[in-house]
């Protein structure tokens, strides 16, 4: 499969990644090598494999639907570029 | 350099709780050596007075005829474990300055277990490399040099600052994490030994995410039985991470001493790979000959899947990488590119904040798992993570453990391979199925290429089964007798 620059430019939108204009070339070139390398997998008959969905067969570890941690606002937002009065602060979202 | 250094992390427990010397003389011999080995460029941070003052800790412990296993052992921590109230960039701009106000589970185990805490070590872009040259912080450099060629040489990936600050004795072990061979390839290139564990070993809790189905933390040191006297308190379930297993943690250093008389140890056929030097080769049957030596028995087995493991680990790796990293937003944490667009706002602070790998993979992540794409790319991707787990699953039918080599070459140089992906992929051609598998393997130092650069070979073992690496890893130790050392050309 071969990755063209509006391939790209689709992929940048969904992962929020500005790409400038002159990066779209190259990008699809090297995405399209290394999606043309991965395509060997195709040589492989899967029809009839299942997919791996976990890594060690186990039973995801449960616990008590209780409340165990929290009430520490300030620490959560003490990384945040910008905050205010413990909340994350975006620009306008609401026209 | 101070003789105190010098010693094995086993060697440096012993004279502690000997009090021949104090954890506080330890802790400054290693800040002073991590001081001076700066042109390696391991640590992103230095914390010498944390040490300090956790050393002071731990002989007031020790002068009560207490303390932990690890009671007074200075160790780096690869920056990719968070450490409450210390910079964790995870090698990326987009984390710099980030403080995180929690621990990661394995870091607390060590702290609770009196080790003291030197630093944090470089490493590529979101353990995204196999060189250290994806680091925003710039490479990490090998201790190792070709003879007398100055030639700055890769540490290997992406736990490159680890192994070069253990190989150059800056501290007695470190932390390292291994999505598809960071522990194992640095480690082998860098003459020292480290151990991948089993998926679920080890908590994950707190250490940044790459590729969660696949990452699992690990220690590096010097030697086999230091590995598993850091991987003893490392490992054990932790209810904050739904992935890590409830099963007792065995005593990994009495597995160092228990020989492989008997054991049977397989050779994958599939792993003589065309264009790998010949060296590689030559070291490969001198270890199945070291084996076979200390009563091994050797037999040759088959993993037929092995060359679809690269292809399918850079489709799930990057898919997986791509959801971990869309919380970097520039809202809760780390960098931010004001705009008075919310969507720009994102778009330009990931374009600022993330290097040029990260940004492929997380373009080709999020291009296989967009619609119309995921049942040809991850989907099968993971049906090939099947055949692959049952080619070992039949493997170990037949032997209890597999030899393999480690790293298809030495050491290279700096920016020899920067501009071809696929062949810097590579480097974990040996390493990766292990991760897709999840099954623990070991790297240890066995042999010298022909310029005078350090060789691994690898174990790998049945899930939960490391004690057998330990053991088979600890007769390669002893029979590569290795006991070269890098000149001290930084210091």
């Amino acid at each position: 499969m071969s990755v063209d620059e509006k391939a790209v430019r689709r992929a940048a939108r969904l992962a929020r990644l500005a790409v400038p204009e002159d990066r779209l070339a190259p990008l699809a070139a090297e995405l399209s090598g290394i999606l043309a390398w991965v395509e060997q997998l195709n040589e492989l008959d899967t029809q009839n494999v299942e997919p791996m969905t976990s890594v060690r067969p186990m039973r995801l570890y449960r616990r008590a639907d209780v409340v165990t941690d929290g009430f520490y606002a300030e620490d959560i937002v003490k990384n945040a570029p910008r905050s205010e009065d413990n909340f994350f602060v975006v620009p306008k979202v609401v026209e | 350099m101070s003789d105190l250094m010098k010693m094995t992390l086993a060697e440096a427990r012993e004279g502690l709780r000997a009090r021949r010397f104090s954890s506080a003389e330890l802790a400054a011999a290693s800040a002073a050596e991590i001081a001076k080995a700066r042109p390696l460029n391991a640590f992103i941070v230095e914390t010498p007075e944390i040490a300090a003052a956790m050393a002071a800790a731990s002989d007031a412990r020790l002068a009560r005829g207490e303390g932990g296993a690890l009671e007074g052992i200075p160790l780096g921590i690869k920056d990719l474990f968070c450490t409450k109230g210390i910079q964790t960039t995870a090698g990326s701009h987009i984390l710099e300055g980030f403080k995180p106000v929690y621990e990661s589970t394995v870091t607390q185990k060590l702290w609770d277990a009196g080790a003291v805490m030197m630093g944090k070590l470089n490493l590529d872009e979101f353990a995204m490399g196999s060189s250290n040259e994806t680091s925003y912080f710039g490479p990490a450099v090998n201790p190792w040099r070709r003879g007398n060629d100055d030639a700055k040489l890769v540490p290997g990936g992406s736990s490159g600052g680890s192994a070069a600050a253990v190989a150059a004795e800056l501290c007695f072990g470190a932390t390292g994490t291994d999505t598809g061979g960071s522990i194992r390839q640095p480690a082998a290139v860098t003459c020292i030994a480290g151990i991948k564990p089993t998926y679920g070993r080890c908590s994950r809790w707190g250490i940044v995410a790459f590729a969660s189905s696949l990452d699992q933390a690990g220690p590096m040191a010097r030697t086999v039985k230091d590995c598993a006297i850091l991987l003893r308190e490392m490992a054990g379930f932790d209810p904050k991470d739904s992935t890590s297993v409830d099963l007792a943690v065995p005593d990994f250093e009495a597995a160092c001493n228990a020989g492989v008389k008997g054991l049977r140890i397989g050779v994958p056929k599939e792993y003589r790979i065309d264009g790998v030097p010949a060296e590689i080769d030559a070291l490969w049957e001198q270890g199945i000959a070291w084996l076979k030596e200390a009563g091994a028995e050797i037999v040759e087995v088959s993993l037929p899947h092995t060359k679809y493991a690269l292809p399918a680990y850079y489709i799930v790796a990057p898919a997986e990488a791509s959801s971990n990293l869309a919380r970097y937003d520039g809202v809760k944490y780390g960098l931010r590119v004001e705009n008075d667009d919310l969507t720009r706002m994102y778009e330009q602070t990931r374009a600022a904040g993330f290097g040029r790998e990260v940004q492929r993979r997380i373009l080709i992540g999020t291009y296989v798992l967009s619609a119309g794409y995921y049942d040809a790319y991850y989907l099968k991707a993971q049906k090939v993570r099947t055949l692959i787990a049952g080619d070992f699953k039949a493997a170990f039918e037949k032997c209890d453990a597999l030899l393999t080599p480690a790293s298809p070459s030495p050491a290279f140089g700096i920016g020899e391979k920067t501009n071809d992906p696929i062949s810097m992929y590579l480097n974990d051609v040996y390493t990766v199925t292990v991760n897709l598998a999840g099954l623990p393997g070991i790297a240890v130092p066995a042999g010298i290429s022909k310029d005078g650069l350090p060789l691994g070979l690898q174990l790998i073992g049945r899930a939960f089964d490391e004690e057998t690496l330990f053991s088979a890893g600890s007769v390669l130790e002893k029979a590569a007798g290795f006991t070269g050392k890098p000149g001290r050309w930084w210091a």
